[in-house]
């Protein structure tokens, strides 16, 4: 049974009472709010994901609640609990979608070691993988969303999950984080594209995030194998140029991007050594989007 | 009635394994493992009972996880304990691993699985100033600049405030005695380092004998106040109880060691709740024996009363209404501990006045 398939009451019921439970990529999720942009947001970006039946095992069990005493009504906030655990200080209440979101990135990065995470964007096309490892501000999430607009499979727009056992990526294709900018373009580059409500004056600006496409939902549970990895350079006035990276350099690259390298030691290295071999590695740089999307799909 | 937990229950191996298999059972497990710190001591223990296969696969993934950490966290602690030992060689000064790093380096089952934040290490009194200053030359910087808590450390605690390495973020605490100058109950150190032993391949590294390691634990768990991960370290003393007392005379020996030492009210305390909440088996006798340290039966129903809440791990599922006031309790009896009543009251006006300073500046 799908989210989209539960009536506005019945979603907020749960979400207030039993908590609504969803598969998330690899990730039963259980998530309590009585906030109304949670359930909001749940409903514009959520609604091709499958509910959790009663029985079963659930991953994370996460909250975003107002904090007890004033702060309820005076200047309202919302508090994110990892099941009673709060990692972050309260945000301003408008804000609880999106900590949500970020919420579950903290829950996946700090609790999911059985896989090697690289944030990156991953996106696939007939058959091959692309990782996008981002430092902030490279466009990542842009180019992911755009090429995800065209008819790409979306596996995650934040973090490629490597599996230890068989270096295959696991996909978490949950709603794709804009920025800024990103949001006008992104809504400009293709109609098709469904932005949930944008808010403004976060730790990282203007923030707004775009629906998943149903098909890249619908392939949850299918790992995808790596073949590309690019990283991304969103330069002003700039020609679309691929520049070919010694496996050594990507190693240490995409490395640099891992948040759980250091945790993994050893295996991680190995893991890493064999997700580079497979791949051809390359640094990007583009400004036009159509002009970036097609250079990538040459590749393919 | 106290509340009750699986996670005590998994560890007091009270629990079939086919209810711990059990999907709901698996995920409660998961859930107050994670909340107690204990995620990765329980996956190595569902290895040493071959469980690890026929739990659900998510829990397995959890598991896995949790293992990873666990060696990360040890792959660490020896490396800092390398880089003190380099850092500390040059003056020729004798340091010694507590705690979790003790538990690791020197090989103890209470490593299993031990998760910790921050490496702890004691040297004599005589050589902490020239320590803090090695240590400091080589990254370890202080990261508390109040002046108030500076002093507080400095002249009335067994510890220097905390360090935190620049570049590899890794916290160190530097210990020159086991319970703080101010205590009520004194215990001489000297005897701590005659009987530590040094580490092979290394020059001035040590670790406390093994019965020191069960006392030091004691103190640290039934006279600090930080019960958050009073579990995981109950749990220490159950491995290691359960280890050590495979030799016949060594319940004597730690009895007779804790009155040298005098530590008999710690080690009353661990020998009471590892036995009464994880099933330690301890002998009837020794148990009998160690009442010399008992504060007297209507304390023991007291504490009784608020260990058996505050040891649970910290999660929703194992409290009740009591257990709340049982860890503030336990939290301020371990302050009375620490110093004497005028001191403390001048300690808690200070902190008190600064927490309120510090929540009208931040609305």
């Amino acid at each position: 049974m799908k989210l989209s398939s539960l009536t506005r009451s019945e979603l907020r019921r749960r979400l207030k009472e039993e908590g609504l439970g969803l598969n998330i990529g690899p990730f039963n999720t259980s998530l309590t709010s009585s906030i109304g942009v949670v359930g909001d947001g749940l409903e514009q970006l959520y609604g091709a994901f499958t509910l959790t039946g009663d029985a079963d095992f659930i991953d994370f069990r996460v909250s975003l609640n107002s904090p007890s005493g004033l702060r309820r009504w005076f200047r309202p906030q919302v508090n994110f609990s990892f099941d009673g655990f709060f990692p972050f200080k309260p945000l301003p209440q408008i804000q609880a979608f999106a900590m949500f979101e970020w919420g579950l990135n903290w829950c996946i990065a700090n609790n999911a070691h059985q896989y090697l995470i690289i944030h990156a964007a991953v996106i696939e096309r007939n058959g091959v993988v692309c990782i996008l490892p981002g430092t902030p501000g490279s466009g990542k999430s842009t180019l992911c969303a755009a090429l995800v607009c065209k008819g790409w499979r979306l596996l995650s727009d934040e973090m490629a999950l490597v599996s230890t056992q068989t270096g295959e990526i696991f996909p978490v294709p949950r709603p794709v984080s804009l920025k800024n900018q990103s949001i006008d373009i992104i809504q400009h580059y293709s109609f098709d594209a469904v932005m949930g409500d944008v808010v403004m004056d976060t730790a990282k600006g203007t923030v707004s995030h775009m629906r998943p496409p149903q098909s890249s939902v619908e392939q949850s549970e299918k790992p995808g194998t790596p073949g590309l990895i690019i990283f991304p350079k969103y330069t002003a006035g700039a020609e679309p140029n691929l520049i070919p990276l010694t496996q050594a350099s990507a190693l240490m690259k995409v490395a640099e991007n891992s948040f759980n390298y250091s945790v993994l030691g050893l295996q991680g290295f190995e893991v890493l050594g064999e997700l580079v071999s497979k791949c051809a590695c390359y640094e990007f740089s583009y400004q036009s989007l159509d002009e970036a999307k097609e250079t990538l799909e040459s590749l393919i | 009635m106290p509340p009750e937990s699986i996670l005590v229950q998994f560890l007091s191996g009270t629990i079939e394994a086919e209810r711990v298999a059990d999907s709901p059972a698996c995920e409660l497990l998961l859930r107050q493992a994670r909340s107690a710190n204990l995620l990765s001591r329980v996956a190595a223990l569902c290895d040493d009972k071959n469980l690890t296969s026929r739990l659900p696969q998510r829990m397995q993934n959890h598991l896995q996880s949790a293992q990873a950490v666990a060696e990360a966290n040890h792959r660490s602690v020896k490396w800092e304990a390398k880089q003190i030992e380099l850092t500390l060689l040059a003056d020729d000064i004798p340091f010694c691993l507590l705690k979790g790093g003790a538990y690791v380096v020197g090989q103890t089952v209470a490593a299993k699985g031990r998760v910790f934040s921050d490496v702890d290490i004691l040297v004599p009194r005589e050589f902490l100033e020239k320590t803090e200053q090695l240590l400091i030359r080589k990254g370890w910087m202080c990261t508390n600049f109040d002046s108030y808590d500076q002093r507080y450390y400095r002249t009335w605690m067994h510890e220097l405030p905390p360090l935190q390495h620049m570049k590899r973020g890794t916290t160190l605490d530097v210990h020159h005695a086991i319970i703080p100058p101010t205590a009520r109950i004194k215990s001489d150190i000297e005897k701590i380092w005659k009987s530590a032993h040094k580490v092979d391949k290394y020059k001035v590294l040590y670790i406390p004998d093994n019965k020191d390691l069960v006392l030091h634990s004691a103190v640290h768990l039934f006279c600090d106040g930080e019960l958050e991960n009073g579990l995981r370290d109950l749990s220490d003393l159950d491995l290691l109880l359960r280890d050590l007392s495979v030799n016949d005379d060594f319940w004597a020996g730690l009895l007779a060691r804790s009155v040298e030492l005098n530590l008999q009210r710690p080690l009353f305390y661990a020998l009471r709740y590892t036995h009464a909440l994880l099933k330690t088996p301890v002998p009837a006798k020794f148990l009998t024996a160690s009442k010399q340290g008992s504060p007297g039966s209507l304390v023991e129903k007291w504490m009784d009363f608020l260990f058996y809440r505050a040891l649970l791990p910290d999660h929703i599922t194992c409290t009740d209404r009591w257990t709340g006031l049982a860890r503030w309790m336990l939290f301020v009896r371990s302050h009375w501990l620490k110093m004497p009543p005028l001191q403390l009251a001048q300690h808690l006006a200070r902190k008190g006045y600064k927490r309120w300073k510090k929540r009208n500046a931040s609305v």
